[in-house]
This record gives C-alpha cells, structure tokens and sequence, in this order.
C-alpha cells in the first residue's frame, strides 16, 4: 500500500472520518483569513504609529485623531484614488515635523490634501497598500512615484499660468520656447493652443551676403565653440555634412539688397571711439560680450558677438546696422538711426572682435554640385528649415514628435537604452542631455544644458499628462491667451521700427527688460518725455540694462510722445484733475518729513544726490519735471494697481499724507538729473 | 533524465546568482591617505527638495603637515534620499575631488560627509551642510530675490547690486539665525506686514502687508527659518527623536 493510499485511509475512511477532516481544514481556512490580515504591511505601520505617540506629551489628541484601517480618498471628477494615507496616516500632524516616514506631516502648500489627494501630485500607484507597489518603478510600472526634484510638474497639470512657487516649472515652460524645442515639437495646452517659439532663430536666405562659408561651417561643427551662449544646437555633422550644408546654403543664397539703391559702406573707423558709441547706444542691454577678464556681460535678447569680427561681412554689418529689417523684417534689434560715422566706429570696434583660432582649421574646397544637392538632402532631413527661412525649402510640419502628452507617455512604448533607469523622467532626461545616445541616425540634435535646466524642462514636460486634458475646467487656471495688441497711426511705425516691444510690455504684449508703458501717458509729463527718448538718461541707478539712444528725429521723438500722452492713461483717474495739485500751503514741507520720516523714501530713492543713498527705485532729483501730479498722488496710495508687479510697495496713504509727500515730489526740479550716465 | 536534471540546476543556480548579484560600486582603491579632509567649496547651498546643487562639492585631502595628498579615497555620505555623483572616488593632483549632489525628497537640513581614511583604518570627515526646501520655502525663497534680497542680502553681484549698505539700519541677512531665531514668527510676520517703524524698528523696512498676500509673507517667514544659521529650533514644541 502506498503512502498516499495510507494517508488517504486514515483521513477519508468512513463517512464520520471524512466529516471530521473538512470540518478541521475548514477552521483551519478560516484560520488564515485573520492571520493574514494581521500580517499586513499596512497595520504594521499603524502600529508603530500607535507606539510612536504612545509616549509624546500630544500623544492624546494624536491618538484622538488617528482612524486605523484602510483610508482612502476617492475624488471621481480627478480620476484620485489613494490609499496613500493608510500607511501616512500623520500628514496634518505639524507637530511631528522631523519624524521619520511614513509619518512626516505634509508640508504646507496651499492645497487641502483630502481635495487633491496625493497621486494628483505625487503619482504613484495611488490604490496599492503596500510599499513597493506604491512607490517603486519596476520594469513595468506605468506610474512610478515622481521624483522630488521634479513635483513642481504636477502644479503645471492646472497651472498654465506661471505660478510664483514653482520656479523650475516655469523656467523649463521659457525654454520650450526660447531654445526652439517647439519649432520641431507640437506642445499644445490642455485646450489645444500651441506653445509658440520665442527664440527668432535668423533666416538664411540671404546669408552669403552676411557670413562666410568658412564660418558657417565651423559654426555647424560646433555653435558653442563660436558662443559659448550660443542655444543653436550641435547636430554633430561629419566634416563632409558640415562641407555640403554649408556649399548648399551659400548656394541657396539670394541677395537682399537687390533693386534698392545702396549706400557704400562706411570705412571702419577707431575701434576705441566705437567702443565708446557700443557703450553709450547701450548694446550691451541686449548684447554679451566677453571682457578683457573672461566675464560674460550683457544682455541675452540678441546674440553674443564676443566673436562676430570673425563672422559677418563689413558690408553687411554696415547695412545691418544701419536698418536691421532690411535684412531680417523680423528681427529684434531696434533700427537706430545711425549716422555713418557712427557705424564706421561700431563697425571699427566689433571689427576688432575676432577670433583666429576659430576659422584656423577650415579648408574648403569650392563645392561641387553633388555636394550642393546633398547638402540640400541634409537640409531636408535634418529640419533645418523647421527654425530657419531657407529659400526653397518649405517649412515641415510636425517635424519631431507631438509632446503635448508626454508626460503620461506609457513605458511600454519607451524603448529604453541598456543601463538606465527605467522611468519616464529618466527617459526624458536622457533624450534631452544626449539624444544621440538613443541611436546615432536619431535627428535630435545635441543642446549645450546645466543639469538644472535638464530638470526644468523635464519638470515642463512631464507637466503635459492626458490627466491634465479631463480635469474639470473649472480647475484649470489658465494662461492668458496671447496679446495681439497693436497701436495705430504714424506712432505704431515708430514703435515696430524701434522695437519698443523687444523690452517693453505695453496692453500684455512685449519684453520684460524694461518698465510697462501701459499707462505710461498718464505718469510723466510731454515735455520729459520727448527729451527722454531724444536723450535718454538713467533714472533707476541699480539697473545695469538701460534704454538705448535711437538718434531720433524732434518729428519722431514728438509724435512717440503725442501718442504716448494721448494713448497710454491709465481708466483709473484723468491725470489732467487738478484738484490734487492745488496744495495748500505747507504741504511740501510736511512732505519732506513724510518723505525722510515716517516713509523713508530715501531707502529706494536718491532725492538729494549729496545725501541719499538707497538706488533701488527711479531717481527723483527731478521728479518735478517728470512725473504727473496726480499719477505721483495715486501711485503713492496703490502702486501695484496702476502698475501690477511694480517694486514699490502699496502704501494704501491716506490722502493728507499722500498730497504733502506729491507736493515734496513735484518741487524737485534739479537742473540735472544726478547719478545719471551720459 | 538526471544529467538535464543536473545541468537544469546548474543554470538555475547561475542565474538567480546573476539575479542576486548587486552592483556595489567598492570605488578604486586609494594609492594615498591622508590625515584630514577639508571642505573647499559646496557647503552651505539651498535648493528645493530632491534638487540638484547649483554648486558641486569640492573636498580636499591633506597630509599630516597640511598639503594636499593626490590619490586618496574620499567617499561621500548624506541623510535619505541623497544621491552624490560619483559617490566616491580618488584625489586628484591638486588633492581636491568634485562631485554633484542631488538632494533628497524632504525638505531639511542635509548635513553631508565627506569621509577619507588613513592608512591604519582612521576615518576624518569634513561637513557640507546644505538645505532643501519645500512648497513654501521656495515661494518664500523666489519672493526674497524679488522684494528682500536686494537690502537683506549684503552681497552684490554683476546683475544685481546690493542695497545693503545704503541704510542707515544694516538689515539683518535672513542667514542670521543668531538675530532672527529670536523673533517669533508672529512678530516676524508683523514686522514683514506692517513694516519696522511698526514694530519699533527701523522705517527704512516697508510694510508689505498690502504689496504681498498673507499666505506670501507666511512663505517668507518659512524661508528665514529654513535658512537660518545656525540652524532655528523651534521652542515649547515636544520634538519627537528623529
């Protein structure tokens, strides 16, 4: 008899035998049911968090407060099921800041958890109630907990406006758009509005008459080695793709001047008095150059130019500087009514910007049109005309990937490279610091990135989740749609042909470099203002980019003005009222205690140059002749009404104060205005 | 039969062996020691949680007199979550070793180590303490660049000129914990508020009651804490045992 047929024999032998066996397996079934609820990793938790108050001087209300069991915070309209809180079960406890998780309290953001719940933000496997399969990547966990580094991505699911705490998210979103990630790539916003490039890369139709082959060659070898600002990116050509581009663009080249009469050029003229004429036109507002120590100063609205005597023609450069929209209709650069002499200094002067080693090493032969056409081929393939005008070749659309739902990008469709971690924020990191490293035939080209602006992009990827296109609109906090805001008549000429917007915001549209003008007409007086835009002067001392000489006209500098006055008042008030400038008698000496007392004024401004000091806000040694007395009145009451933003603080003065300190102010009338450049 | 058995075993064997085997990172072997290690430069940054240091970490090894030693093995070390890249690895010439440092997800104080040893097995470290911030540290940290820095911060760089000196009252740097630790939060939050004349203090501190929101200037009171040095205990709270 076997083993199997004895045992068999002695649990099953008679009816009564074969009761009693089920009836002991059963209990023995019913047994584990608890023994294995009690095993949980969960409770486990929970008891140590029973054991860990058990002893506090809180410990009362702590236990108070504590639900065991498994919670959960279900929000349907977000898609939010989490169980995180069963085992995190402390996280409104402050009181146990500094104790180890599970247990650490929330810190404090401006969100009620149990409305957001935490895989909102945090990811993860929210209804998993046990460690690993909450938090850990495995190889194929859809949704791993998000690094820390990169939460801020999680705000940018509802907020696409920029929010103040998130830094890192709104400087990947710049990127986007300042270092063309967007001209290849579709990102659209939840409701399908695309992000559009800032970056202006330069067109190249024309670009024979600005550059040499040589230097157009080298700069595709490597654009870094030229600037190392530079954010055109490396596309790791080969010599000989670098030689046929370069024979292709030249070759595509049509002159740009054609059929308008052309001044000669002036001769370049002393690089020293140039330099002077760069300093004072304030290039540098916009420009960096390296200094004789190596310093990077400048501006990064136009290009680096520590280099450019080594690249652009003189002829062009004289051109260029005499109107850039010749060239390039969509440049930023002002048009700076030059006169020749001053060109032929700026010219003398960045003619001296050179660098030898740069063209050292290039040797080209003449092209042949094989090469021609292939470089043509190379054009195509490589996108180029995705950024860049070339005559020719139209511009492709939807030339890389759509990344509007990147962020949620499965990771069973990722084909990750040997060795890396296998998490979409790693992938992502991994394709934007070395793209090549996917595969050499990849297009994606090479960008020069801190490892902070990795993160930040990463950080404004991840933030476009298809989580983010079913949040309840009512969530979403979104981004005011562009400013199409344009001024009309004679002024507008003005205002396009100087660029007013490369630095200027004025109605929602333009730069940030410099003030807002929206209400500007309703903040200074006419006869300040023509004589700041004939010769502008320094009015914030602290600043270092300042507004540039245009050299323009009394007509055009009169007409600016006319509109500016006319156009630019603030609803708020008539600046004309001139209630608030009949000051009674002793308004300004009362002012002037005010001023030095109770307000302290001089911490920020210099009114008397001889003893003020403070040089955060605009100088007031003549803010009589400046600034409008009724605008100076509401200013001093609510600032950041009439200027939302601004640096000065909202007094909310009363009217009394208000009026003596406006009467202080509008006695200024210095000869000139002190600590200001030339 | 048995020989598939045995062969079976033994690729079972080699592949859970595989399976098991963890990539530790020993690091190269140190062909010096020295008898000190000093931190030159990475200490005392603030970034957010979780984040890269701006700055990298620069230790260096020295010998009994004082000079720097090429080749000897420094291993980095820090709280939960810090990840040093690489985590440890040699001198060099100039007896300095660099890397970078992620910190980690919570918010706090990381007191990172950089630890060599001597020849006989002795261990020397030198301190990096650095700071990670949360929500609304950070938010109080982007608002003190825009409103505070340029009179709090006596520092002045290319782009930004401090205002610093030009009070009459020097403003305390929101690094100094020995002056700031002092002032409670609510007093912290009213001086921010209503401004130093308020509070018996200097007029030349604003009140930012009506320019920032309650929640921002909670935000800036959190930042000051979380930078203090040294470091803010906060007192009458029961402080459980890390």
């Amino acid at each position: 008899m076997s083993l199997f047929e004895k045992i068999r024999q002695f649990l099953f032998r008679d009816s009564a035998r074969t009761f009693g066996t089920c009836s002991v397996a059963l209990l023995v079934l019913l047994a584990v049911v608890p023994a294995k609820d009690h095993f949980r990793e969960w409770l486990g938790y929970q008891n140590g968090y029973e054991r860990l108050i058990r002893n506090r001087s809180d410990g009362v209300s702590l236990a108070r407060r504590f639900q065991g069991g498994v919670r959960q915070t279900w929000l349907p309209e977000l898609q939010v099921v989490d169980r995180c809180t069963t085992c995190h079960v402390s996280l409104k406890e402050a009181s146990l800041a500094g104790v180890a998780q599970p247990f650490r309290p929330h810190p404090p953001i401006p969100h009620a958890l149990n409305e957001f719940g935490c895989v909102m933000c945090h990811r993860g496997q929210g209804f998993a109630t046990t460690v690993e399969d909450a938090h850990n990547s495995t190889l194929a966990w859809e949704q791993p907990i998000l690094p820390a580094r990169y939460v801020e991505s999680s705000c940018g699911q509802c907020h696409e406006r920029p929010l103040t705490g998130t830094p890192q998210l709104n400087s990947g979103r710049e990127m986007l758009a300042s270092y063309g990630c967007v001209n290849c790539h579709k990102v659209l916003s939840p409701e399908g509005r695309a992000m559009t490039a800032t970056d202006n890369p330069p067109p190249l139709s024309h670009v024979a008459s600005k550059t040499s082959r040589e230097w157009i060659f080298a700069w595709l070898k490597n654009p870094q080695a030229y600037a190392a600002t530079a954010t055109m990116p490396n596309f790791q050509l080969s010599d000989d793709d670098a030689r046929d581009l370069s024979a292709f663009l030249i070759s595509q080249s049509t002159p740009y001047l054609e059929g308008a009469p052309r001044k000669s050029a002036p001769s370049a003229g002393d690089a020293q008095q140039g330099a002077s004429v760069y300093g004072e036109s304030y290039c540098a507002s916009c420009h960096a150059m390296q200094n004789a120590a190596g310093l990077m100063v400048g501006g990064n609205v136009g290009p680096e130019l520590t280099r450019v005597g080594s690249k652009v023609k003189p002829e062009w450069l004289a051109e260029w500087l005499r109107n850039p929209k010749t060239y390039d209709p969509e440049t930023a650069m002002p048009h700076y009514r030059f006169e020749d002499k001053d060109i032929g200094l700026v010219m003398g002067f960045l003619g001296t910007k050179t660098d030898s080693d740069f063209l050292a090493n290039v040797k080209l032969e003449p092209a042949t049109p094989a090469q021609i056409e292939h470089g043509k081929r190379l054009v195509n393939e490589r996108g180029c005309a995705s950024c860049h005008e070339i005559n020719g070749i139209p511009r492709p659309d939807n030339f890389a990937p759509e990344l509007s739902a990147v962020g949620s990008l499965a990771l069973s469709k990722i084909v990750f490279v040997p060795g890396m971690q296998h998490t979409l924020p790693d992938y992502i990191a991994a394709k934007i610091r070395n793209p090549r490293s996917f595969g050499s035939a990849l297009k994606m080209p090479q960008f020069t990135l801190a490892d902070s602006q990795v993160d930040a992009l990463v950080t404004a990827l991840l933030a476009q989740t298809t989580r983010a296109k079913t949040l309840p609109v009512a969530l979403r906090i979104q981004a005011p749609p562009p400013s199409t805001y344009q001024p009309a008549g004679k002024a507008a000429k003005l205002i396009a042909d100087m660029r007013c917007f490369s630095c200027h915001m004025i109605n929602g549209r333009g730069g940030s470099m410099a003030p807002e003008l929206t209400w500007e007409g309703s903040s200074v007086q006419r006869s300040w203002l023509v004589n700041f835009l004939k010769r502008p002067n320094t009015l914030r001392p602290a600043l270092i980019r300042r507004m540039p000489k245009f050299n323009m006209t009394d007509e055009e500098a009169n007409t600016l003005a006319d509109y500016i006055m006319a156009v630019y008042q603030t609803p708020a008030f008539d600046s004309g009222s001139a209630d608030v400038a009949n000051f009674a008698a002793g308004d300004a000496a009362h002012g002037k205690d005010l001023y030095y007392g109770k307000y302290a004024c001089n911490s920020c401004h210099i009114l008397d140059p001889n003893k003020d000091k403070g040089y955060l806000g605009p100088t007031l040694t003549q803010a009589g002749l400046r600034l409008n007395a009724t605008w100076v009145f509401h200013w001093l009451k609510n600032a950041q009404e009439l200027r939302p933003g601004a640096l000065e603080i909202t007094w909310n003065m009363g009217d009394d104060d208000a009026r003596a300190i406006t009467a202080f102010l509008m006695q200024q009338k210095a000869a000139t205005a002190q600590g200001g450049a030339k | 039969m048995k020989q598939a058995m045995v062969v079976s075993t033994v690729i079972l064997g080699l592949l859970s062996a595989a399976g098991c085997h963890r990539a530790s990172s020993p690091g190269p072997a140190a062909t010096a020691y020295g008898a000190a290690v000093v931190a030159v430069s990475g200490d005392k940054q603030v970034a957010g949680a979780g984040a890269a240091l701006d700055q990298p970490l620069v230790a260096q090894v020295n010998d009994a007199q004082g000079s720097p030693v090429a080749g000897a093995l420094v291993r980095f070390s820090g709280g939960q979550g810090v990840r040093f890249d690489p985590a440890s690895g040699l001198t060099g010439s100039d007896g300095q070793i660099t890397v970078k440092v992620y910190l980690g997800g919570m918010a706090g104080r990381y007191p990172l180590l950089a630890i060599t040893q001597d020849k006989a097995g002795k261990a020397y470290q030198a301190e990096f303490p650095e700071i990670a911030l949360d929500y609304q540290q950070m938010l109080g940290r982007v608002l003190n660049e825009k409103y505070c820095s340029r009179c709090h911060n006596p520092e002045s760089t290319a782009e930004r000129v401090s205002n610093h000196d030009n009070l009459s009252v020097p403003p305390h740097a929101f690094t100094d914990g020995a002056a700031l630790n002092a002032i409670s939060k609510a007093n912290l939050i009213a001086e921010i508020s209503h401004g130093g004349a308020a509070v018996g203090k200097s007029a030349e501190m604003p009140p930012y009651g009506l320019t920032l929101s309650a929640p921002d200037i909670e935000a800036l009171a959190a930042y000051i804490r979380a930078v203090a040095d040294p470091p803010y205990r906060p007192q009458g709270v029961f402080n459980a045992a890390p």
